[in-house]
């Protein structure tokens, strides 16, 4: 077990920064999921934590040692790769115990060892097939193995279900759990998956642009997105973000002169002030005209999704979405009126994105 | 499904694939097949008269020792200069691969060499090992007469083989390094994490993978030192001094060009032709049963 101290850590590619001085906290045995959409620098960070990129600024440690300098093999991490990276002319035998091999450990120790890490994820009936013998998900589980086998301080994951079906992805996703909670290893599991990181995470990291957007538990960053950005990416179905401003009356305007009650919001409805009020489609409700409050809106299409629906509709050139429960029919073009739950609202500066407190 | 071209017009495809097959016919076919017939008969060496000689022109070669001297030659010249680009090849393949400084540059001045003709190459490698005035000859300044190609057969065969070796090592090169350049980048990088080195990674991993390919240019490599040396050979040392670097192929043109022995040259050549057939025979076979990973 080891904890990681990330800071103030940059990349530069020739002249181009692709991340812009990241600071993090990893604690010793956490599974920290690092989440954000492609591009955002996330693997590159994770691989400068492996050592498979250099550090163009600021400092990584691993257990108190500063390891910009240190080789791969010295920091004693593993890393499960998004492509499996699998040995292709070795069997499964020789690719989990490849790194015991270059330790130069006794075969009697190596075997027994890689005995117990096949065990540990169902692969010993495979042990003498090369990868290209094995499922997507058997593969899977090697990568994991070989990670395992070499009972490292850190685990790295890079993306490591994005090859296979939803239902193995589910299936992995517990055994990584499973696996976290009978070794205890402090993990860095990076994905562009909102559901894998919300499920797996003990801390989200949220990483946009190179820059780290907000770090916290999964219910943190989902109940207080830290920013609009944070707000847009978490959820599924996305938030309701309008762009508006406050009236001299306190009222929220938005799109073309449409007008909402958010009496809630006291304190920050300066007149004037430019805002993005952000809900998610769940704290909009479908409500009787005379409610006060009530947003008239028309809807557009309904989205079934089973159990409920999702109604888009439009309230005054503004798109908003509401879950809805009920099973009567709606028609696209009926008026329909909708209120926001009280606790619901987020609200966030226009101007930088930033969340503001109310 | 497969797709083909069906001409009505009988004469019209023997017409397109003529000029090709003219070709082939004219500068291939005819020059083996006179090969073929002058090796099983005795011919005059000013023309006329020949007489069936059967297996006696091989029989002859096969008591010669001094014939048995130039297979043991051109064997050892093959591996030597085969192993010796391929090697060289490999390392700076590998290091541009590994993408250090200048590897845009590199990558298309390694293969320059390749586009030199072996005459003109041996001409250049005569003056830079010239005993007397060449670049490697300033060794006899330091210790006199340590460097004499013009006397010594070893040196001279060392400095054919280094010329043969030097021209392949473009062709060699671009062939390691696309084969590198296919295996995924993260192989490389489980083996960095599983803690090998990258000269361990290299044996253990890149090797592995790029086998058939080493392969391939093994065998290209062999034929090619098999056959192309002559031009190398007849600039820089004539088979000289005494014949010692004498290969097959050399041999073949002393004796018949120079000898006027047509039938005993004609003999040597179709046993060359036989070996680099029964080579390429070999490689086609391995390259069929090739491993497949993935």
């Amino acid at each position: 077990m080891a904890q990681i101290t990330i800071k103030g850590v940059k990349k530069n590619y020739a002249k181009t920064a692709v991340i812009h001085g990241v600071d993090v906290n990893i604690e010793a045995g956490e599974f920290v999921v690092i989440l954000g959409p492609s591009g955002c620098g996330k693997s590159t960070l994770l691989r400068m934590i492996a050592g498979l990129e250099e550090i163009s600024g600021g400092e990584i440690a691993i257990d108190g040692t500063v390891v910009n300098q240190l080789e791969p093999r010295e920091r004693g991490c593993a890393m499960v790769f998004q492509n499996y990276a699998l040995y292709p002319h070795m069997t499964v035998r020789q690719n989990i115990g490849y790194s015991l091999k270059v330790a130069k450990l006794p075969k009697a120790e190596r075997d027994a060892r890689v005995m117990k890490v096949a065990q540990s994820v169902s692969l010993e009936p495979f042990l003498d097939r090369r990868p290209g013998e094995l499922s997507g998900g058997q593969r899977q589980r090697v990568a994991m193995a070989r990670a395992m086998v070499r009972e490292p301080k850190v685990f790295l994951f890079d993306e490591p279900f994005s090859n296979l079906d939803a239902k193995l992805r589910v299936a992995m996703r517990a055994e990584v759990r499973r696996l976290h909670r009978d070794l205890g290893v402090t993990s860095v599991f990076v994905t562009h998956d909102q559901t894998e990181a919300m499920t797996l995470a003990d801390k989200l990291i949220i990483m946009n642009a190179g820059n780290v957007e907000q770090i916290g538990k999964p219910t943190e960053v989902y109940n207080n997105p830290a920013s609009r950005f944070v707000a847009d990416f978490i959820g599924s179905p996305a938030m309701n973000l309008f762009e508006g401003e406050f009236d001299a009356e306190g009222q929220f305007m938005h799109g073309t002169g449409g007008k909402m009650n958010v009496s809630q919001l006291n304190g920050v409805r300066v007149p004037g002030r430019k805002v993005v009020l952000g809900v998610r489609p769940e704290g909009v409700r479908r409500t009787g005209a005379d409610t006060h409050g009530a947003i008239p809106a028309v809807v557009d299409y309904v989205e079934e999704l089973g159990a409920s629906r999702l109604i888009h509709a439009d309230a005054n050139g503004s798109r908003i979405v509401a879950l809805d429960n009920d099973t009567a029919e709606i028609k696209s073009g009926t008026p329909v009126h909708l209120s926001l739950a009280d606790s619901a609202l987020h609200l966030f500066s226009l101007e930088d994105g930033r969340r503001i407190s109310h | 499904m497969e797709r083909r071209a069906v001409y009505r017009n009988k004469v019209l495809p023997w017409l397109l694939i003529g000029p090709q097959l003219l070709l082939v016919l004219v500068f291939f076919y005819w020059p083996t097949s006179q090969a073929l017939y002058w090796a099983f008969t005795l011919e005059q060496p000013w023309g006329g008269g020949n007489l069936w000689a059967g297996l006696d022109n091989f029989l002859y070669i096969f008591r010669d020792d001094r014939y048995w001297g130039t297979v043991l030659r051109s064997a050892f010249y093959a591996l030597a200069a085969t192993g010796l680009s391929m090697l060289v090849a490999l390392t700076l393949a590998s290091f541009v691969d590994r993408a250090l400084k200048g590897t845009k540059l590199f990558q298309s001045v390694f293969i320059w060499p390749y586009a030199i003709a072996a005459p003109a190459a041996g001409v250049a490698f005569r003056f830079i090992f010239s005993p007397e005035a060449g670049l490697v000859g300033a060794v006899n300044d330091i210790w006199p007469g340590i460097w004499d190609p013009a006397t010594n057969g070893m040196h001279a065969l060392a400095m054919v083989i280094v010329c043969h070796a030097w021209l392949g090592i473009g062709y060699n090169f671009v062939f390691f390094l696309a084969a590198l350049q296919m295996i995924p980048r993260s192989i490389n990088e489980a083996g960095a994490m599983d803690g090998a080195r990258p000269f361990r990674r290299m044996l253990d991993l890149q090797l592995p993978l790029i086998a058939p390919t080493a392969f391939f240019l093994l065998i290209m490599n062999i034929i090619s030192s098999f056959t192309d040396s002559f031009g190398l050979i007849d600039t820089m040392t004539e088979g000289g001094p005494i014949g010692q670097t004498e290969v097959m192929v050399y041999k073949i043109y002393v004796d018949g060009f120079k000898g006027l022995d047509y039938s005993g040259a004609a003999a040597q050549s179709i046993v060359l032709m036989l070996l680099v057939i029964g080579l390429t025979f070999v490689q086609f076979k391995w390259v069929e049963r090739r491993v497949h990973y993935n």
